[in-house]
């Protein structure tokens, strides 16, 4: 269940009063990131809207929707494995239907200024869009 | 000099992010501005606002005479000779779109070239392809060199009879690296060639003297120079701004019209189509009374030490590469930590309350020819302190724990 998933990350970051320590532990999220195969790494795959370049890339297996990423930055990659972590495995419907509120809550936006908040958003939107795709093709 | 006096100027320098005190070291996006600047426009709005060179009525013609005093103000203060060569613009953007529209009417056909530089800002590139495609022009490039100096050399065999204007900046925005704008200026007019600068770097940081550079247009901005955002200058030689055709239609730009025909108002007003931005105009006076008092000989000697201490510490921290190592630099340090993503950088230097630029600082193409992502980027005023690269220098330290 995706608002299951969001609400461990949310208790997990909660762990941390020290913003060094949510970053660090940003950096250990990402070192876990499923890495998106080379012949993925393209043009079309890459999120624009964020500083670092972030490539995604969808599939469906089984009527559930797994995604792999990678990041040249080291905090995106972490932001990156976060979302693939609440996002992969499930319906195209549950991604659709999601709330997003565990972003806000994870405090991640006020630790990420509006550009680096923009990456985020464009990586959701991605999501997002990979899941309609799959469920129209459904 | 006493920084201490010149920091108390600004009010902005007392405040705290992340409960730290800001240190500011995004100058060379937009620097601070001083209270003087500040309360010359609150008093403005308070005292004066009105608008200008239409009513009879009293205010408008103080607010007429505060408007013309700073155009005069201006050309003194760049050394231009006459008042109708300054154009108030909303910034440089806005300055080099005006020429690149006006002047390419008036002078590009098909076939002829535009010549940029490989270090210019995306302002003084994109309005020029503009103008190509308008015009059927084709743009060329003086190339450089790893350490991001201009390739003066090439500069010759650019030239031909094809080119009808260079555009270059005066310093880079992205490796601080300061032109020999003097000597494009002469090969070019050696040909019968314009030249435009783009000075937004530049104006603040040196004194500028627009007669004896002999530069046919140069641009700047005032939020640059310690004074309003949307406002800028645009200077240009009679002898051009004459020949060209109006930017924008409007009030003020017209002498006379009907529907059948509209004649054009003179110099300068032909060029300022609307109601102008007259209270950051009387801002911008106030930025450059602060600048003339505080001596640009002096802002210009204190930007040096900070940039020779700031390029000494790094390179004595090790593990971290200076992008951008030309011979004359303004006070702009690029830089990028060894196996560190700049975005990453930027993310942990920003909880220190620094406040530094991360990535290609619209300057892609410099990105491109180094090869690099982009860079972390120091720019300094006249207001920063050695310590304040201190604490640069401790949120690198941290950096270098978490990433490498």
């Amino acid at each position: 269940m995706i608002q299951e998933k969001a609400d461990q990350l949310i208790n997990e970051f909660g762990l941390f009063e020290d913003w060094m320590d949510k970053y660090n532990y940003l950096i250990e999220l990402g070192k876990g990131l499923p890495i998106i195969d080379e012949r993925y790494k393209t043009e079309e795959n890459l999120i624009v809207g964020c500083q670092s370049r972030v490539w995604l890339y969808a599939e469906m297996k089984n009527g559930l929707v797994t995604f792999t990423a990678d990041s040249d930055a080291i905090i995106t990659k972490g932001i990156a494995a976060l979302l693939q972590r609440v996002f992969t495995d499930e319906t195209p419907d549950a991604i659709i239907n999601a709330d997003l509120g565990f972003i806000e809550e994870l405090g991640l936006k006020e630790h990420l200024s509006p550009t680096r908040s923009n990456g985020l958003v464009s990586m959701i939107k991605q999501i997002r869009f990979y899941a309609i795709a799959f469920k129209a093709k459904s | 000099m006493d920084i201490k006096a010149i920091r108390e100027q600004f009010p902005i320098l007392k405040t705290t992010v992340y409960n730290k005190p800001l240190v500011y070291l995004d100058n060379a996006a937009t620097n601070q501005k001083p209270l003087a600047v500040i309360n010359a426009i609150d008093a403005y709005y308070k005292n004066e606002n009105s608008n200008i060179h239409r009513g009879v009525h009293y205010l408008s013609q103080l607010a007429t005479e505060a408007y013309e005093n700073v155009r005069n103000q201006v050309r003194d203060f760049i050394h231009a000779k006459y008042s109708h060569e300054i154009i108030f613009t909303r910034g440089t953007t806005e300055a080099i779109n005006l020429v690149a529209y006006s002047f390419s009417k008036a002078f590009i056909k098909p076939g002829d070239e535009i010549i940029v530089s490989a270090m210019e800002h995306h302002s003084n590139i994109v309005p020029w392809q503009i103008a190509c495609e308008e015009r059927g022009a084709t743009l060329k490039v003086i190339p450089m060199n790893n350490d991001g100096e201009l390739l003066i050399d090439t500069l010759p065999e650019l030239i031909s009879e094809k080119v009808k204007i260079i555009a270059v900046t005066q310093v880079s925005n992205a490796l601080g690296t300061v032109n020999p704008i003097k000597e494009i200026i002469e090969l070019a007019h050696k040909h019968n060639i314009p030249v435009l600068i783009d000075g937004a770097q530049g104006v603040a940081h040196q004194e500028v003297d627009v007669v004896k550079l002999d530069c046919d247009f140069y641009c700047f901005s005032g939020h640059k120079m310690y004074g309003p955002m949307g406002i800028g200058i645009l200077y240009g030689k009679e002898e051009w701004l004459n020949q060209m055709p109006p930017y924008q239609g409007g009030g003020e730009m017209i002498k006379e019209v009907t529907f059948e025909k509209t004649t054009y108002n003179e110099l300068p007003y032909k060029f300022e189509a609307g109601t102008p931005n007259v209270a950051d105009v009387i801002g911008l006076s106030a930025a450059i009374d602060f600048l003339t008092n505080t001596g640009l000989k002096n802002i210009q000697a204190a930007e040096h030490e900070l940039l020779s201490y700031c390029e000494q510490q790094l390179l004595a921290e090790g593990g971290i590469t200076i992008i951008g190592k030309a011979d004359q630099k303004a006070g702009v340090v690029s830089f990028l930590i060894d196996k560190v993503h700049p975005y990453d950088a930027g993310t942990i230097i920003d909880r220190f309350g620094v406040a530094v630029r991360t990535g290609h600082h619209c300057a892609q193409p410099v990105m491109d020819f180094l090869n690099i992502p982009g860079t972390i980027r120091a720019s300094f005023s006249v207001y920063n302190t050695k310590e304040e690269i201190d604490i640069l220098l401790e949120a690198i330290r941290q950096v270098k724990k978490m990433f490498c």
